[in-house]
């Protein structure tokens, strides 16, 4: 209810809004971090070296969420524009059924097709991207609406590229290292995930695309008659999700060996706006958080550890979720906020006081 | 001055809006009708008096579950968390009855209003915390998923409990030979559903404020309409509904899946809009979402009578349908905007 | 007529996080009378009026309602109690049908269920008694803008009120339609129902109400009967200060009118259907023009298609005498034509955003999202544009909703004046602003002009225009009917003229 919005008290710009919404994401994350440190101890968050490749608990934690990590920093962008993507998941799929699918009718084991593969797979994640924001920019489609098209029919259309199948790459292949690899010791995804991270950091805050695309969600129709062009941002967006939701489904099918084309990335649109979400970034679009999406995504890559580490089922993990979510949505709840703090504050008047003054003065 | 009067006609012209508002839902039955008797004309069998009925039957629970978030999208909301939310009940069905041993005349109606407590708790927080209804619906999507599967990571079987055999007996229409059929016990509480929602939404008073919430929020507020009572009723009718299918589904299955009704939210989104009601709220018809879920059953039903169509297809299509539909409401509504300059 | 106050707040004071918005206001209402609430913006108009209708609680001071003390907690609450608001903007849901919208919440019925025919028989009783005749099926949507108002003062009428608040119902009605409002008002006046009425137009004001009660800054100035306040005595209550400051604000000197250079802009038969019939005019260097006419007669169109914000679809528009293909708000920025809009927050500012960031939105569109304009750069150019202009509070990093109107105002009008335009288009760029704010823009325009740069301006208060135009465009009808040029034209009579007997004559 937008009826009264306090004048908030004057002072800090950036660095206060960025510290505001960050302490919340920062301190849950810690709070994992010493659950998981008192029950398996430090060695939990020490990395060690095996094989020469960094492992250990929280290595392999960041390792597993990168493909989490580009579809949520994507997403972050998207919902900077007043968007939502909600295809990213099948996207990640076709990504994955595009690239094993190519790489199993060449010759697996060659350089060239791996990369001829990856570059197809990316190029036509893109492309939907660019369609998905075409439908947003230029059809004028809500957003949820636009991507549930592809939500619904990507994984078809997955199916449809592997045939029905799930296409298994040998792992003598140079895909297979794009999820299991590592550089100087540092696994792949993770590079790949600093990467795209540093890369959206410098493409939106060296350059001007970040307020762009903070103003064109905060408010589309004053962006445009500043001459902004809202539907090129807007396109730009989506096709950057795109790209990343392909990427994480290349990772993610380099890391098995193959593409699945209906379970692959299942649920992960959700995890990733549930992340964007805990990094502060509101649905409501205008200002965005890429480190408070990289944040999110970490949360939610160690809570998953945690259930297990704390001694409970692998079942709990939605039920653990589903707390998260509730616990981000009445965190970031002003009205949540004001109600769970009155009982702490004196003098002031309640909200809801009661309908009519109970005792009644003195009538004429 | 004397006293003036103002009169001024519809800068639409009244038949226009009148008929623009049919056009989605009208287009809906003209591709069931097309389906139909595309169907009919290439594969026998097809004109088998059975298999409308069967429509109906095989999608009792996703209509039950559409008609409840048809509520929910009227009033500019949306609700993700229905698919869960049915897969619970009917796991909480199995459980009680077969582990707990309690009689399936107390567990059913239990499930029920379990399915509206949370719907209207779920509600609540929506509007008195004003959390986004995709964020706190997903929660419910994680909740009961992650519940159901503790209750039982593994399909659960409830066929020696009497009571639901009830779900399938069948009442016959006329003979089969002559063009009868069969309806089982199942349909009719779809039926009932649907028509009762069709009551609710356009002649009562809460029905009129579930469409005035859609259209404006901020008005209907100023209005002195009861705001929290409709957005909390509408999402108390859609866990209602949604617990009603997870109890029909248990008539149909005869066993609880704990991984069932994965998705069944974006196919009850999906039959909501493709039957012409608007995602932003304010504008569609419940009878809409029959004839929208109608089309996503026949789909399925010609792809099983082609046979060589794998079943991606039916996604694929589907998605088309959307984009289909959702093209056209644009259309429509830019030549309305047009048309009022 | 009882003196026994219907309404009786006393002591009523309300803060928002840290800023008073009433301080110990008190406001007596009593029935059948029509009561004035006047003061600038800021003054507290609206909190009052909502602290009244139960949308804020008030944190201190009293309500009484017929001598009972209230409290109420939301606008359906106060609605029940017999209290409703008709507001500035239509509160209607326009998806709904007319006999909808005015029984929404208490629609007749049979048992459990609506009885629509009902409905519609008293919708249309009902909008008859105030002199409306509508097709009472038709989806409000259907309707304009006016005649949604009046619905919404129709169903307000009908809830029973024994008190009616009207903020700023006038605001988008032609004469006809605020005559019959003003009719409206006072028989339910004679009838017992007591009204408070708040409004930009003291013709209104003056014409329709009983008593009055200023408020400036949050603080009560006093209470008085119509007849014993005088104009010019309401206005320095309203603004705290000597009428100086308007006095200061004389007819600003005409420019020489170029000798046939070729105009900066030049519109031949530009139009939109629905919007404004195809029109001439011309734009020189150094010139300022303003756009009279009524609301609604089409002022704002005329300006947005020169701007490029709606696409023209008859006639050409030229620049510096060479025609422009694809005109957009990003080619006509290019071109060095600025645009603020009729409504700075919709249209106008990125509420989030910060001061800085609004400013140089338009040079930063300007030179695309890969060429970030560089920080030191930036910040000078925000930090000379903060203080040319006197935006408080000067910071830079604040999110520009946290600004006032007129603060606000000044923003906008920087994030034009840093691409240096040649054309600078204002949509009532004065409006809802206080006089201080106001003072400043009309002396920012002089000085604008008086540099060179071509001005386009629009105001709904005719002596702001005579008082800064060199050539005045006069609408009515969607159609601009003359270009007052002479000197001795420039006054409001002549504009008021021009509109009646042009329209008359047709």
């Amino acid at each position: 209810m937008n009826l009264a919005s306090p004048v908030q008290t004057a002072g800090g710009g950036r660095a206060s809004a960025y510290f505001k919404r960050l302490m919340w994401p920062l301190i849950v994350l810690a709070a994992l971090l010493i659950v998981n440190i008192a029950v398996t101890g430090f060695d939990f968050i020490v990395p060690s070296v095996h094989d020469g490749r960094l492992g250990g608990a929280f290595v392999n934690i960041l390792r597993r969420s990168a493909p989490l990590l580009l579809i949520a920093l994507g997403m972050t962008l998207v919902i900077a524009t007043k968007g939502i993507d909600l295809s990213v998941g099948a996207v990640y799929a076709i990504g994955a059924a595009i690239a094993c699918q190519y790489i199993l009718n060449g010759d697996q084991s060659a350089l060239g097709v791996v990369v001829t593969a990856v570059t197809l797979a990316l190029a036509i994640a893109a492309l939907i991207g660019a369609w998905n924001g075409a439908m947003v920019a230029y059809f004028g489609v809500q957003p949820i609406v636009a991507t549930l098209i592809l939500m619904i029919a990507g994984r078809g259309i997955a199916q449809l590229i592997t045939g029905g199948q799930i296409p298994s790459v040998a792992d003598d292949s140079p895909f297979v290292s794009i999820g299991r690899g590592a550089i100087a010791t540092v696994p792949v995804p993770i590079i790949i995930g600093v990467a795209v991270f540093a890369a959206l950091v410098l493409l939106t805050r060296t350059t001007a695309l970040g307020m762009l695309l903070e103003s064109v969600g905060g408010n589309p129709e004053a962006s445009r008659l500043a001459g902004i062009r809202a539907k090129g941002i807007t396109v730009l967006a989506y096709l950057i999700a795109g790209i990343c939701a392909g990427l994480a489904g290349i990772i993610g099918a380099a890391n098995l060996g193959s593409a699945d084309a209906n379970n692959g990335g299942l649920w992960i649109e959700l995890d990733a706006i549930l992340a964007v979400v805990i990094g502060g970034t509101t649905l409501l679009g205008g200002r965005f958080f890429l480190v408070g999406t990289t944040i999110g995504v970490a949360i939610i890559g160690t809570l998953e550890v945690t259930i297990i580490n704390v001694g409970l089922s692998s079942q709990w993990q939605f039920t653990a979720k589903a707390i998260v979510v509730f616990i981000v949505a009445m965190l970031q709840s002003p009205e949540f906020r004001a109600w769970i703090l009155r009982p702490f504050r004196t003098g002031r008047p309640g909200r809801t006081p009661a309908a009519h003054d109970p005792e009644k003065a003195p009538a004429k | 001055m004397s006293s003036p009067t103002l009169t001024e006609r519809p800068t639409r012209s009244t038949l226009f809006d009148g008929l623009s508002r049919y056009i989605p839902i009208g287009a809906t039955v003209a591709l069931l009708a097309a389906m139909y008797l595309g169907g009919i004309a290439n594969y026998p069998n097809f004109d088998n008096p059975q298999l409308i009925p069967d429509l109906f039957i095989g999608n009792a629970g996703l209509l039950i579950v559409a008609v409840g978030m048809t509520f929910v999208i009227l009033s500019g909301g949306i609700d993700l968390s229905v698919g869960s939310v049915m897969a619970f009940s009917t796991m909480a069905c199995a459980w009680l009855t077969v582990e707990a041993g309690l009689p399936a005349s107390i567990v059913v109606p239990a499930v029920l209003v379990f399915g509206v407590l949370s719907g209207a708790f779920t509600g609540a927080i929506i509007h008195y915390f004003n959390v986004q209804p995709f964020i706190a619906t997903l929660a419910g999507l994680f909740l009961y998923r992650g519940l159901t599967l503790q209750i039982s990571d593994h399909d659960m079987s409830i066929r020696d409990i009497d009571f639901f055999s009830w779900g399938m007996q069948r009442i016959e229409f006329g003979d089969p030979r002559d063009g009868g059929f069969s309806l089982p016990y199942i349909s009719f509480i779809a039926f009932g559903v649907v028509i009762l929602a069709f009551i609710v939404l356009h002649y009562t008073r809460f029905g009129r404020s579930v469409y005035a919430v859609g259209g404006s929020e901020q008005s209907a507020l100023l209005m002195g309409l009861p705001v929290a009572r409709t957005k909390v009723g509408v999402y108390a009718i859609s866990g209602f509904c949604a617990a009603l299918g997870g109890v029909v589904a248990a008539f149909y299955t005869k066993s609880a899946n704990p991984l069932a009704g994965v998705g069944l939210e974006l196919d009850a989104i999906a039959a909501v809009v493709v039957g012409g009601t608007l995602l932003t709220g304010g504008a569609g018809f419940v009878l809409g979402t029959v004839a929208g879920v109608m089309v996503m059953g026949m789909l399925t039903t010609i792809i099983a009578f082609q046979g060589n169509l794998s079943s991606w297809w039916a996604r694929i299509v589907v998605g088309v349908l959307l984009l289909a539909f959702i093209l056209l409401q644009r259309v429509l509504a830019r030549s309305g905007e047009k048309r009022k300059g | 007529m009882s003196d026994e106050p219907i309404v009786q707040m006393t002591g009523i004071t309300k803060d928002f996080t840290g800023v008073r918005a009433l301080d110990g206001v008190d406001f007596t209402l009593r029935p059948g009378e029509i009561h004035a609430i006047m003061g600038e913006n800021g003054a507290g108009k609206s909190t009052l009026i909502k602290v009244l209708t139960g949308v804020h609680s008030p944190d201190a001071g009293r309500i009484l309602l017929d001598g009972e003390p209230v409290r109420f907690n939301s606008p359906g609450h106060a609605q029940a109690g017999g209290i409703a608001t008709v507001y500035q903007e239509v509160n209607l849901t326009e998806n709904l049908s007319v006999a909808e919208n005015l029984f929404a919440g208490r629609e007749p019925r049979l048992g459990p269920f609506i009885n629509f025919r009902a409905m519609r028989r008293r919708a249309k009783a009902l909008l008859s008694d105030i002199g409306v005749d509508l097709n009472v099926a038709a989806p409000l949507s259907s309707y304009s803008i006016a005649t949604q108002q009046l619905v919404a003062i129709a169903r307000a009428v009908d809830i029973d009120a024994k008190v009616l608040i009207l903020d700023e119902p006038t605001s988008s009605l032609d004469r006809e339609e605020v005559a019959v409002l003003l009719r409206v008002m006072r028989s339910l006046a004679d009838s017992g129902c007591a009204m408070v009425f708040i409004s930009h137009f003291l013709d209104q004001v003056y014409e329709i109400c009983d008593r009055m009660t200023v408020l400036r800054n949050g603080t009560l100035v006093g209470e008085w009967a119509t007849a014993d306040l005088p104009e010019n005595e309401l206005i320095g209550h309203m603004l705290g200060r000597e009428v100086e400051t308007l006095d200061a604000l004389d007819r600003r000197r005409p420019h020489d009118r170029p000798a046939q250079s070729t105009p900066l802009v030049s519109a031949a038969g530009l139009g939109r259907k629905g919007a404004v019939a195809p029109f001439d005019l011309d734009i020189h260097e150094g010139e300022v023009i303003g756009l009279a006419g009524l609301l609604g007669s089409g002022r704002t169109e005329t300006a947005r298609l020169i701007a490029g914000a709606d696409r023209h679809d008859t006639g050409t528009i030229a620049f510096d005498g060479r025609r422009i293909g694809g005109h957009s708000p990003r080619t006509a920025a290019a071109r060095g034509i600025g645009f603020c809009p009729e409504n700075r927050k919709t249209e106008g500012l990125v509420g989030d955003l910060t001061v800085a960031e609004n400013m140089i939105l338009a040079m930063q569109a300007s030179r695309g999202w890969a060429r970030a304009i560089p920080p030191a750069r930036r910040s000078e150019l925000v930090a000379e544009f903060i203080d040319k202009l006197d935006i408080r509070p000067a910071n830079p990093d604040l999110p520009v909703r946290h600004l006032s109107g007129g603060n606000q105002q000044k923003v906008l009008l920087a994030r034009w004046m840093l691409i240096e335009p040649r054309l600078l288009i204002l949509d009532e760029p004065t409006r809802g602003i206080d006089v201080g704010a106001k003072a400043d823009i009309q002396r920012l325009v002089a000085e604008l002009s008086d540099a060179g740069m071509a001005v386009l301006f629009i105001s709904a208060e005719l002596d702001e225009v005579t008082r800064l135009s060199d050539r005045i465009a006069v609408l009515r009808d969607r159609e601009l009917i003359d270009i007052l040029h002479e000197e001795s034209d420039m006054t409001t009579d002549r504009i008021v003229d021009t509109i009646v007997t042009r329209g008359s004559a047709e």
